[in-house]
């Protein structure tokens, strides 16, 4: 039986679409059998972030309403056999599904899986209480900005009462160089903050936006940072223990020239 | 410039990674306990109707928050006095 995590954030436009996408991807390309839910409803994303906006025939609502079997429901991935998604309704509202649904739901779908791996919709209102209502861990995604570390901490608390504890934290879209500056605040400054556990940082990185346009996902591009963060947390996921790796080293123009020519 | 000097002698303090981490510890504090603004703005008035019968405010100036410090949060009250009253004063002020 697998587990569900919920990837979710509070603030919109953080990387919840972007790291669930890679997570199911690196999860996939490591043999595990992961089953992607999309539940902003209204609102749907991750079928061109994956690049698989052409496929969808049946969505949530179908299958929550029972117009469907969540099987017939699921489109594959064109990469990772074993990789699925199931879309969210886009003419729909968050209120077309109830939690107890969502709850049912993920429970059916888990028994078939490792992974269950459910994109958050932003804010605090009914989306988010679906996307939480069938897991058993969440993943917090932030920025290192005062606004999105804020609500970052109002739904750690949210998700406490609603007995998800211990959510791990994603820190995404990381500058080194302007933390170096002091003009960003650290990873260590908001893990203090939020007394959390990191399960990892992305950098900033323009391949994340290369990768989505094409409808790729950039944890498959071995030369990039980024891909090498999502990498990393995809093992920390399967319970491997994984330094976390040292980007400011990498992001100096003398590193970049040993990166080129072999040496690193 | 200044900002150039803070950075190259270390003293980081006011750069805005610090700012924005001392504004999201205090807003935190304040997010955490669950204290409202109606909240705090009651306990203002009651403050300062019990304080004004000793001495004269400045209820414009005054300020009141929540701060937090090695897992304590204190309730932090600044309160201008204008001054004291008559009756309250001593003999030989
Ligand atoms: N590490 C990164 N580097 C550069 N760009 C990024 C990074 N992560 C995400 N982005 C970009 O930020 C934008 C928002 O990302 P995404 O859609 O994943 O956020 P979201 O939290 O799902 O948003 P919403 O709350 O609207 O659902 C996208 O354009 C994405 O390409
Ligand atoms: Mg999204």
């Amino acid at each position: 039986m697998g587990e569900v995590i919920v990837v979710t954030s509070g603030k919109g436009g953080v990387g919840k679409t972007t790291t669930t996408a890679n997570l199911g991807a690196g999860l996939a390309s490591l043999g595990s059998r992961v089953c992607l839910i999309d539940a902003d409803i209204g609102l749907r994303n991750l079928d061109v972030v994956m690049g698989l906006e052409n496929r969808i025939v049946y969505d949530l609502v179908d299958v929550t309403s029972g117009n469907c079997h969540f099987r017939k429901a699921l489109i594959k991935d064109k990469r990772f056999e074993n990789l699925f998604l199931l879309p969210a309704a886009q003419t729909k509202d968050k209120t077309a599904v109830s939690p107890e649904q969502m709850k049912t739901l993920c429970e059916e779908i888990k028994d078939e899986f490792d992974y269950v791996i459910v994109d958050c919709p932003a804010g605090i209102e009914q989306g988010f209480r679906n996307a939480i209502a069938g897991a058993n861990q969440a993943v917090v995604v932030t920025t290192p900005e005062v606004s999105a570390v804020r609500d970052a901490d109002r739904i750690i608390g949210l998700l406490e009462k609603e007995d998800l504890r211990e959510p791990k934290l994603v820190i995404n879209r990381m500058r080194f160089q302007m933390v170096k500056h002091g003009d960003m605040m650290s990873i260590d400054d908001i893990i203090e903050i939020l007394a959390v556990d990191l399960l990892g940082v992305v950098p900033e990185d323009e391949l994340v936006v290369v990768s989505t346009n094409r409808g790729e996902m950039v944890v498959m591009n071995n030369a990039s940072r980024s891909g090498q963060a999502y990498r990393n947390i995809v093992r920390r996921i399967k319970g491997e223990e994984v330094p976390m790796m040292d980007l400011e080293e990498n992001s100096g123009l003398f590193n970049r020239l040993r990166r080129m020519i072999g040496l690193k | 410039m200044l900002d150039f000097i803070n950075r190259i002698f270390g003293r980081e303090n006011h750069s805005s990674r610090n700012v924005a981490k001392e504004r999201l510890r205090l807003v935190l504090v304040h997010d955490r306990a669950g204290v409202s603004p109606e909240l705090l703005q009651a306990l203002k008035a009651e403050l300062i109707q019990v304080i004004s019968n000793y001495m004269e405010i400045d209820e414009q100036a005054l300020e009141v928050s929540l701060d937090s410090s090695e897992n304590q949060v204190a309730l932090v009250a600044n309160i201008p006095v204008k001054r004291m009253k008559r009756r309250f004063q001593t003999e030989s002020a």
